[in-house]
């Protein structure tokens, strides 16, 4: 055999701008995808109707130009907030099973009995904007939100958002998974969600 | 004099640009792995609301999505500017939204079938009153489980 002649190099020259017109592409596309959003569950089609009432019921209405009516008064967005907490966390009952031993409200007769008993109504014109909806909806979460986190705060030493999220999350190991789950159904219980869209009879 | 002379003959090295590749590639491969390809074209005007407590989505393989909006301008003239749905990459009636769902629902695999979600894309300034039918809709297909997707930040704004 003769003398092994040498491979030619390639050229990597170019490589860089290759590399570069494939990484623009790739900016170009990539859509930041909107993955977050309100979790709701809506209610069954042959649910039944259930007696509320009047004092656990916060009816809230959304006008056509998105002023709001809770309980047939005209209330700013601003204090929506103070005013679901409010009723939901008043605790009115005195006696009895429905007494809310944990809630900090002032226990109005006016206002909701227990937690559990509170029910936020949500109505809508046809012509409500779907943001003035969601700006409501995302109220009445933070609401609970505030009201869960206080107490999850209180037993727990933690915040029920940050138990949320490591519940959530896939790399959580079952155990903890576990242990937070209970935990997250004792404060769920004591504030569970009741966010209805129920027309109210008159 | 002779000083200052010798120091101006001094070459600056280059910089050596063989690197520059690595990364390049790099960042390729990063944006290779993080590109969602979009498979369907919005036919309307999908500016989400603003919300602030919120959930993330579960796993893409277990969402259906609805987008609800305006038609764009280059589709005003043919569906007029009344905000429509969108289902895939076609407009579609609120007598379709049932039929869709449960055809995409039966496409899932067995064991999803029970955790689908449905994603409600729609633009802030569509009406309600298109969103309840819809709701209503999806009552009767039992696609009880919904997540009005929305963007980060302040609800208030939504109310401008």
């Amino acid at each position: 055999m003769g003398k092994r002649k040498s491979a030619p190099e390639v050229n990597a020259g170019s490589m860089a701008d290759i590399a570069f017109l494939l990484l623009i592409f790739f900016l170009v596309t990539t859509t930041i995808e909107t993955d977050v959003g309100l979790d709701r569950m809506l209610p069954r089609e042959d649910g039944d109707y259930i007696e509320y009432e009047q004092r656990n019921i916060l009816s809230i209405l959304i006008g056509v130009d998105g002023a709001l009516l809770v309980n047939d008064e005209p209330i700013t967005p601003e204090l929506l907030l103070k005013t679901v907490i409010d009723f939901i966390d008043n605790g009115g009952a005195q006696t009895g099973e429905a007494f809310c031993d944990y809630c900090q409200g002032e226990r109005r007769t006016n206002l909701s009995d227990n937690p559990s008993k509170a029910v936020l109504v949500l109505g809508t014109q046809r012509e409500t904007s779907y943001g003035a909806y969601i700006a409501v909806q995302n109220e009445l979460v933070a609401a609970y939100n505030v009201l869960r986190n206080r107490e999850a705060n209180r037993l727990f030493k933690t915040s029920y958002i940050k138990m949320d999220a490591i519940y959530r999350n896939p790399q959580t190991d079952r155990t903890t998974k576990e242990l937070l789950n209970n935990r997250i159904r004792v404060i769920q219980k004591m504030y569970p969600m009741n966010i209805s869209e129920a027309q109210l009879k008159k | 004099m002779s000083k200052f002379k010798k120091k101006s003959s001094l070459h600056v090295p280059e910089v050596s640009t063989a690197s520059l590749p690595d990364i390049v590639f790099m960042l390729l491969f990063f944006f290779m792995t993080v590109t969602v390809m979009k498979n369907t074209e919005l036919k309307v005007h999908n500016e989400l609301p603003n919300a602030s407590e919120l959930k993330k989505l579960e796993k893409k393989d277990r969402i259906i999505e609805i987008h609800i909006g305006k038609p764009s301008s280059r589709y005003e003239n043919i569906v007029g500017v009344e905000p429509r749905i969108q289902l895939n990459d076609k407009f579609a009636d609120l007598s379709e939204v049932a039929p869709h769902v449960l055809s995409e629902i039966q496409s899932k695999p067995e064991h999803l079938r029970a955790f689908v979600t449905i994603s409600l894309k729609v633009d802030k300034r569509a009406n309600m009153g298109l969103i309840s039918d819809v709701k209503q809709e999806l009552r009767k297909v039992n696609a009880l489980k919904i997540n009005y997707t929305t963007y980060e930040g302040d609800a208030f704004k939504n109310l401008d």
